[in-house]
């Protein structure tokens, strides 16, 4: 397989290390489905994103100071004094929350086109692990400022763990260092903070070695049977992702600079004050769903239960949606669920932003109830009762029409999976 | 030949055209994250330091600090300014008259830093060895500075940097 490169150079390095044929292989011809649409961007996009987020962490870093008399003032240092630290406090900023628009439709993508199906269960395992990772570095990273919901989301986070029966006080004081969140959750969090993006970085790794062992998923959920299904990554692939990059940018850009803080919270402007509590304390937007979750349920073990569970069903979804088509396109039932469960998910976000009470609460348990219900009652039933749509043939039969494709069907010899 | 092949030629001159606009955008992006680590602009604004040399007896020696480093400030005794004016320029390996480096000639002002690999010279004290030419001496490879802290002997390149600085009043210098 290896590749005769012209460059001496690259073949005399690519003989004793094959990293040139490495790339070669997997980003260049590496086949992936011709009919990939643009809801694919998304992995390649998340991948950047946290490029940006470890570059512009590292520069934060450099000027940042973890101790709680200092932390509030080195980071409007950073906005004020270091040279273009307000852009890149802003790009961090922001790009926590692009980070998980981007992941969320990672998700939603994988979740219509069931790209969690056999064989692509560890593939989706290893994405909710980076979600599970990426939740709890974007959490310590939003304490680090030390303004007022730095510090009262961290306390009222790190209390959920007081909900664990028998040992719970003794887990929090352990979280904390301490008998209230202080210098030193300060300081391990920051600690934390910079570690796990570098851990996000080998599960993704993980996840991508995962995704090229049976290729790309695509939205006819069928397996490529041949190289008349597939093209080579680059350049097809390589500028269509390219093309989506420059308008995510932008559309990032006129957040960064034109609305930076539209997704902040003021109160976090406000120096940390162990002894004032802001009236209404709302995580960051991508916590609000789960937050929901948590707040729906009137006990307190049991809306921190529900809290995680809603991320830990996701873990055995592939084996709650039994139907053994992959793609949305070709379950007509599924479709509405799938949006209702979407639908459901926005309200959730919604009904987390509001304070828990009145008809928000009874529409909280009743979403909540709905996003579980989805995995745990409507899948599987669905598995059984819903009759899917006939799959085409091919991915070429498809996009190309019944006549080219089935010429190329014919004329191609099935291709080895392996 | 691009006039033979107008597709080829204009596709070139798309791929020349998107590598150079992507280039200047990488350009364009990587500048914020090197200019972040030049000194931020409250480090520059403390550039400025204020000494009352009024304090300093004759023959005595004080150390401030000055954007991180240690600044000398000397008041020198007639001997020294005599023999700071006194040694011809041939003798010096790196020439500069002492009424250059001290329009006062009864106070030095030097930034304390060897110009050879950045210690600090010893001859502040009364106990501190001061070299064979009675100014500085430092430790870290042997450098010999004269009274007007010019290099005498030894690696270092060139003489002791003097700070811009401006009397203020008779009695306070600021300087930077």
């Amino acid at each position: 397989m290896a590749k005769s490169f012209s460059n001496p150079v690259v073949r005399w390095i690519d003989h004793r290390l094959p990293i040139f044929t490495f790339m070669d292989h997997e980003l260049t011809e590496y086949p992936t489905p011709r009919n990939l649409s643009y809801w694919w961007n998304f992995g390649s996009l998340a991948g950047i994103t946290l490029v940006i987020m470890i570059v512009t962490g590292i520069s934060l870093a450099m000027h940042y100071t973890p101790h709680v008399d200092h932390a509030f003032a080195s980071v409007e240092r950073i906005m004020r004094d270091v040279n273009y630290g307000w852009l890149i406090r802003y790009i961090h900023m922001n790009g926590a929350s692009f980070f998980f628009i981007v992941v969320y439709i990672h998700m939603f993508r994988g979740l219509y086109y069931g790209s969690y199906k056999a064989p692509r269960e560890l593939l989706w395992i290893l994405g909710v692990v980076i979600l599970l990772l990426m939740m709890a570095t974007a959490f310590m990273g939003y304490v680090l400022p030390w303004g007022q919901m730095s510090f009262w989301g961290a306390t009222v986070i790190t209390n959920l763990f007081s909900a664990v029966p028998g040992v719970g006080d003794q887990i929090v004081t352990l979280l904390w260092g301490g008998f209230s969140v202080d210098n030193a959750t300060l300081n391990r969090f920051f600690a934390l903070h910079y570690l796990l993006p570098f851990v996000i970085v080998g599960i993704v790794v993980f996840h991508i070695v995962a995704l090229h062992r049976f290729g790309s998923n695509n939205p006819l959920g069928i397996d490529t049977r041949g190289p008349q299904d597939s093209i080579p990554f680059h350049p097809y692939y390589t500028v269509k992702d390219m093309f989506g990059l420059g308008v995510f940018l932008i559309i990032f850009s006129v957040f960064v600079f034109f609305y930076p803080n539209f997704l902040g919270h003021p109160d976090n402007y406000i120096p940390a004050d162990p002894l004032v509590t802001p009236a209404h304390i709302v995580p960051e937007w991508y916590f609000l769903p789960f937050y929901a979750i948590l707040r729906a349920v009137p006990d307190k073990l049991m809306g921190v239960l529900a809290m995680f569970g809603a991320i830990a069903v996701l873990f055995i979804l592939p084996w709650l949606d039994r139907s053994p088509v992959r793609s949305g396109q070709f379950r007509p039932i599924f479709r509405y669920f799938f949006w209702l469960f979407a639908a459901n998910c926005v309200l959730l976000g919604y009904l987390g932003a509001k304070p828990a009470e009145g008809t928000y609460v009874i529409l909280s348990r009743i979403a909540t109830i709905w996003y579980f219900a989805h995995f745990l009652i409507i899948l599987p039933l669905l598995s059984i009762f819903e009759t899917p749509r006939p799959l085409p043939r091919s991915i070429s039969r498809s996009v190309l029409g019944g006549g080219a494709g089935g010429m190329a069907a014919a004329t191609a010899a099935p291709r080895e999976k392996s | 030949m691009a006039d033979t092949h107008p597709e080829e030629s204009r596709r070139d001159f798309l791929h020349v055209a998107s590598a150079t606009m992507g280039a200047v955008g990488a350009v364009a992006v990587a500048w914020p994250f090197i200019h972040q680590l030049n000194p931020a602009a409250d480090t520059l604004a403390l550039s400025t330091t204020e000494v009352d040399v009024s304090l300093i007896e004759e023959g005595m020696s004080i150390t401030v600090m000055w954007r991180g480093k240690p600044v000398f400030v000397r008041h020198r005794t007639g001997a020294e300014i005599d023999e700071a004016e006194t040694t011809p320029l041939t003798d010096l390996p790196d020439p500069q008259s002492d009424a250059d480096r001290a329009p006062n000639p009864q106070y030095l002002v030097l930034v304390g830093v060897c110009t050879h690999l950045g210690c600090v010279p010893l001859g502040q004290k009364a106990t501190d060895p001061k070299g064979e030419y009675g100014g500085w001496f430092c430790p870290c490879h042997g450098s010999h500075y004269d009274t007007s802290g010019r290099i005498r002997k030894g690696p270092a390149p060139a003489n002791l940097d003097v700070p811009d600085y401006t009397f203020t009043s008779d009695t306070t210098i600021v300087i930077g």
